[in-house]
């Protein structure tokens, strides 16, 4: 192999390969996917999640939520990701095509929230577990997001509305409350927004039993 | 050198010495002092990127089973400092330390002269630049949230114009060789130079610029991520061992046809193997199969390889105590077999099923970028400096401690999480054992994890301190002349002067 040309040659058509197979090829099938219409219902899905949750996305990205959170629900028969509850079906490719970037993740430090609107729509559960998980989940890894979040003296008006409901050694003692701020708020619409169990031609609902 | 009269240290030790031979030398010697500026700058880089990073880490590492530990900023956050981690080894330290191997090795094999340095080095400076930026913004929140592109877009056109011209020079060094034969180690590099500009201007473009539709990005993510290693670290780290190897124990390489039989399997099925990250995903059965048969297929150049290295060493074992160089580099030559073997299985389905998602995949890329990528650059950084410097390495003691800090270190933090990811694996798929157990069951093999990184970060200081006493030899103010290599014995001229 003295002959730089060959080599040169060589070294250009075996990336060419994969390029054209793992990234055209996959860009013909996938990349001009369309939502889905019900013919009974004219429902259409997916659809763009709306402004405050999509700003909530910039700031999971941002504070890299998905290095500890997948968002792929894997099919009955792999993985128990079904049974734990994290999905009724398997995710497909339609239910991202409005997702920049996609954020599937590649690590399960945390559990999938792919539904997790569906299984946790409750402010107050999101607000205090994202303050101080401790409140939540005892035991947990994940980091405290605090700074979300404003301590203030409570005003003559009494406490907000919107304060988090803290006890014992989580609360900001006595004249003090938690509130969230802006960005917390955002983040619980896109969690809320989270949620993919529409039935699909290509990802079935398993049959009521 | 002295004059072929009086008897040379060189020509004591080795009866092969002769006047053509020293005349190689010289010309190399003149060669390594041409690169000498700009590999230093390089490698100078990458050790503080590499300290950084390790500092990183640590606290990466800690806060996964401490959470309480620094929690009160954003910019510390884990899924913020991991990242910068991540972005500091792989695009500060390792890619650093890569392209002054890779300048040294092209030199040296096309037998010429490093040319215009001065563009080189100001390559050297954007890419820092670049990667300062880049690693605040990540800090700042400005994280594309793209796995290994993290760097905001507002950092990455700097990098790639850095990039470019590295590759261009190194490309340059090339066409005016003088040396017509070709030895492995530059199709390696040469593989690898031009494999990375394609592969980050496609995701690039696809993923930041013009994001592709939906999962599309995923599948390009992966054609990149995985393909920075196996087509930009991989190959770089092949060209070393394919260098130095032969080069400390003095004897060619066991067989050219293994050789060329691993290059070309490996170009071959390598950049195919990216979507097995994607086993299980929402993606078309037949982009996950052909992906697994190729990882599969890897098995023929990492075996081919791997007999070509065993067979090359045979009978120089005992070399190990004596050269740094040698022992750093098999044991990266050691760990490229395990870790790829490992990765074969690893993009198996029914190993997937368990490990996907776990902490057994953290431990698998470690194998891959430490055990065998970073060890093999140390081992080359020990060959490689004192040949630029024309000095020796002050402080034997403190090779030992990176050694063997940085070896046990490593199989410390790889073994025991790869087992407790295996466990968390399994315990996820019992869908009736609740996930905070899952949790807690990996907490010991977290604790772990951050023992092993502190002896890695007092390995990294050993061979920094070393590195700082070597160059301080050099430029200090009580620089010493001597020979580069044999202190204690004769002092002579500094070779290549
Ligand atoms: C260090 C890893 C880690 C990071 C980073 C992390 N999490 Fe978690 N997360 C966990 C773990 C572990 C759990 C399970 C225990 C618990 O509920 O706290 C969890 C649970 C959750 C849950 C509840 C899931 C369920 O099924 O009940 C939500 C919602 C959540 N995380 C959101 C987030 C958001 C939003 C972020 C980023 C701001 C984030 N997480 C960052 C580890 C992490």
């Amino acid at each position: 192999m003295n002959y730089g040309p060959l080599l040169f040659l060589g070294i250009l058509f075996t990336l060419a390969g994969s390029w054209f197979g793992l990234v055209l090829m996959p860009n013909r099938q996938l990349g001009d996917l369309q939502p889905h219409v019900n013919t009974n219902t004219a429902a259409i899905y997916p659809q763009p999640i709306p402004g405050e949750a999509a700003q909530g996305r910039e700031v999971y990205r941002s504070l890299g939520c998905n290095y500890c959170h997948t968002q792929q629900v894997r099919p009955d028969g792999f993985g128990s990701d079904i049974q734990r509850g994290w999905g009724k079906r398997r995710s497909v490719a339609r239910d991202y095509i409005y997702q920049k970037p996609v954020m599937l993740g590649s690590s399960r430090t945390g559990p999938d929230l792919t539904n997790i609107g569906e299984r946790q729509p409750s402010y107050d559960w999101h607000f205090t577990h994202l303050y101080n998980p401790q409140t939540t989940s005892k035991g947990s890894i994940m980091p405290s997001y605090a700074y979300l979040f404003d301590v203030r003296k409570i005003g003559y008006g009494g406490a907000s509305t919107n304060a988090l409901k803290l006890s014992g050694d989580f609360s900001p003692g006595p004249g003090f409350e938690v509130v969230p701020k802006p960005e917390a708020v955002q983040l619980v619409e896109y969690l809320r927004s989270l949620k993919s169990s529409v039935e699909l031609p290509e990802a079935p609902l398993p049959k009521a039993e | 050198m002295s004059t072929p009269a009086s008897p040379s240290v060189m020509s004591a030790l080795s009866p092969r010495d002769t006047a053509e031979s020293r005349d190689r030398r010289a010309e190399l010697a003149e060669i390594d002092e041409s690169t000498s500026g700009t590999v230093l700058l390089f490698f100078l880089a990458g050790m503080a990127w590499l300290l950084i990073g390790t500092l990183f880490a640590l606290i990466a590492s800690y806060k996964l089973h401490s959470p309480e530990f620094l929690n009160q900023y954003a910019w510390l956050t884990f899924g913020r400092i991991r990242t910068a981690h991540l972005n500091a080894v792989i695009f500060g330290f390792s890619a650093e330390v890569a392209v002054g191997v890779v300048l040294w090795l092209m030199c040296r094999l096309c037998r010429v002269p490093l040319m215009a340095q001065s563009v080189i080095n100001a390559a050297a400076i954007f890419w820092n630049v670049g990667l300062v930026i880049g690693i605040g913004g990540i800090l700042r929140g400005d994280t594309t949230g793209i796995e290994y592109l993290e760097l905001p877009k507002y950092a990455t056109p700097i990098l790639f114009v850095a990039f470019a011209l590295i590759a261009v020079w190194t490309i340059v060094v090339f066409r005016f060789r003088r040396e017509r034969h070709l030895y492995v180690s530059q199709w390696y590099i040469l593989a690898a130079v031009l494999w990375f500009p394609w592969l980050y201007s496609t995701a690039q473009l696809l993923l930041v610029l013009e994001p592709a539709r939906g999962t599309v990005q995923a599948a390009v993510n992966w054609w990149f991520g995985h393909n920075v290693l196996g087509l930009w670290f991989t190959p770089i780290g092949l060209a070393a061992i394919y260098y130095f190897l032969p080069k400390v124990i003095g004897r060619p390489i066991h067989s050219y046809y293994l050789s060329v039989l691993g290059f070309w399997t490996l170009a071959l099925f390598y950049n195919w193997n990216g979507f097995h990250h994607l086993v299980g995903g929402p993606f078309p059965a037949w982009m996950i199969t052909i992906s697994i048969v190729a990882s599969v297929m890897m098995v023929i150049p990492v075996v081919s390889t791997a007999i070509n290295h065993h067979f090359t060493m045979v009978g120089h074992f005992g070399k190990l105590k004596y050269s740094p160089t040698l022992r750093f580099i098999v044991f990266g030559a050691v760990s490229y077999t395990i870790s790829s073997l490992q990765g074969v299985l690893s993009s198996v389905r029914w190993f997937s099923e368990v490990a996907h998602f776990t902490h057994h995949t953290v431990a698998h890329a470690h194998w891959g970028m430490y055990a065998f990528f970073t060890m093999t650059m140390f081992g080359s950084m020990y060959y490689i400096l004192p040949r630029i410097t024309q000095r020796e390495w002050p402080s034997e003691r403190l090779i030992s401690l990176h050694f063997w800090c940085t070896a046990l270190g490593i199989i410390l933090y790889v073994v025991p999480l790869s087992y407790g990811g295996w466990l968390q694996g399994k315990a996820m798929l019992n869908a009736t054992t609740p996930f905070l157990e899952v949790v807690q069951g990996t907490l010991p093999w977290l604790k772990i994890r951050t023992v092993s990184g502190l002896l890695l970060a007092l390995g990294h200081v050993a061979f920094f301190a070393n590195l700082i006493w070597l160059l301080a030899r050099r430029f200090g103010p009580y620089r010493q002349p001597e020979p580069m290599i044999l202190a204690g014995v004769t002092p002579a001229a500094p070779v290549g002067k």
